[in-house]
């Protein structure tokens, strides 16, 4: 009983100064206004991607390459922008002959499709520290619109974080292979880093 | 009519032998046809139809052999000479086992693939994997015995289907009409 009061009696300060550094106020005001600007995500960001399978279980996975940048703009979140290129060359599940499919021409086709792209169209504000992002997804040669919901997961003077998660129908570019034994919803979930350019 | 005679084979030991000796050789033009196509998205789902097409083998033969032992077998001809019915006998009992021990080492296969893609048999029942040993060496191991103990069944059916047209076209016995109509021992031909 000593040590949690002693324990409570650090950490509750503690969590109070940090929620007032985060209230709305502050939070709009010293921080939200600095984060405009164009950020270069960075490579130690995560791409990573499930897809289920029937009966349970299914292929889990990261992408190793990309590139791409946004732009924030905290006055009208809506003229944010954000354009993403991920190398399906770069595909890593943990188990080779999986990823070698993905390569191959059912799936990726990577050697005749090198990139897959994302171009936001409409950037909306969904909460204080939450957005939903609109835009075109290529690949394949097709396009088609594709939503993703971002998270603000931390930030410094010249980055910021964001996790990403959003569902892709691989049916609309061409990939439907192993449907329905193989989810037609690819779910990315993705930690991306940006760092001020 | 829908059970064997000591005479001639019913409706339902007919239905079985045709419909599960079709899909059985057209599971070996599959399988043989499957794993030589470079087209991974045609390949992917010849893979899936045939491991459905195996399952029904299977479910299939499990009611057959339930039914066989619940029917008399037709009597051999007269004329058959005992080494004739040792290999006739023979070849049905090659065939009987092939026709579990094929589609479970199939199934031996999926299993063992550290691929571990799920058998959804016709898109409507998930069919588990066998508990054995995941590995690039146990699939290996099983996709080989799979392949030889699939393609022995094929030379075995291929005597045997050269026997059943020996028997109608050659010895014109009543052999091959038998197992074609529940009727055929009272109304075909018959030279004994
Ligand atoms: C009626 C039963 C079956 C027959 C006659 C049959 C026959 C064959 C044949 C001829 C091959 C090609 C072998 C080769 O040339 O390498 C093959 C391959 C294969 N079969 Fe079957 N099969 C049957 C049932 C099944 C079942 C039930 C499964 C799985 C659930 C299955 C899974 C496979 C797989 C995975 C391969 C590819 C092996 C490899 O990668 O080399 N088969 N089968
Ligand atoms: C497509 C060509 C085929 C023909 C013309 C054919 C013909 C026959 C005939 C005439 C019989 C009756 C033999 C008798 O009266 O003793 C028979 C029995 C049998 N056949 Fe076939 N067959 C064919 C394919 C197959 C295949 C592919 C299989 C195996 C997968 C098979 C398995 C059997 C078995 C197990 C029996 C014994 C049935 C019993 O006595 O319960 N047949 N077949």
């Amino acid at each position: 009983m000593k040590t949690t009061d002693m324990l409570f009696s650090t950490l509750i300060p503690a969590g109070l100064a940090a929620l007032l550094a985060f209230s709305p106020m502050t939070a709009r005001a010293d921080t939200l206004s600095d984060v405009s600007g164009r950020y270069n995500i960075q490579p130690s960001s995560r791409v990573g991607f499930t897809v289920t399978q029937v009966g349970g279980g299914g292929i889990a996975g990261n992408f190793k390459k990309f590139s791409g940048v946004f732009s924030l703009n905290s006055s009208d979140i809506s003229r944010s922008t954000i354009s993403f290129t991920l190398y399906p060359e770069s595909v890593s599940t943990g188990q080779a002959r999986v990823e070698s499919f993905l390569r191959s021409d059912a799936v990726f086709d990577s050697a005749n499709f090198p990139t897959i792209t994302f171009k936001s169209t409409q950037i909306k504000q969904t909460s204080a520290d939450t957005a939903e992002v609109a835009g075109i997804l290529t690949a394949r040669g097709k396009s088609s619109p594709a939503n993703f919901q971002a998270n603000l997961a931390d930030h410094g003077k010249n980055s910021i974080t964001f996790r990403v998660q959003g569902k892709v129908m691989r049916s609309r570019y061409g990939m439907d292979v192993g449907t329905p034994i193989y989810s037609n919803v690819v779910q990315f979930d993705m930690m991306i880093r940006g760092q001020r350019s | 009519m829908l059970r064997n005679s000591r005479d001639s084979f019913g409706l339902v030991s007919i239905l079985f032998h045709w419909v599960i000796g079709l899909i059985f050789l057209g599971q070996i033009a599959l399988g043989y046809l499957m794993v030589r196509v470079s087209d991974f998205t045609l390949q992917f789902s010849l893979y899936q139809w045939h491991k459905s097409f195996g399952f029904l083998v299977l479910g299939l033969s499990a009611l057959r052999l339930l039914w066989k032992l619940a029917n008399p077998r037709p009597r051999d001809p007269e004329h058959m000479n005992s080494l004739e019915r040792v290999a006739a006998h023979a070849a049905h009992v090659i065939l009987y086992l092939s026709l579990f021990i094929v589609p479970l080492t199939g199934w031996a296969v999926a299993s063992s693939s550290p691929l571990q893609i799920p058998t959804f048999m016709f898109n409507l029942v998930v069919i588990p994997q066998l508990p054995i040993t995941i590995s690039d060496a146990a699939e290996a191991f099983w996709a080989a015995s799979h392949a030889w103990l699939a393609y022995l069944s094929a030379v075995v059916a291929a005597g045997h289907i050269l026997a059943a047209l020996h028997h109608h076209f050659w010895k014109r016995d009543t052999i091959l009409m038998r197992m074609l109509s529940p009727s055929a021992a009272k109304t075909g031909r018959n030279v004994n």
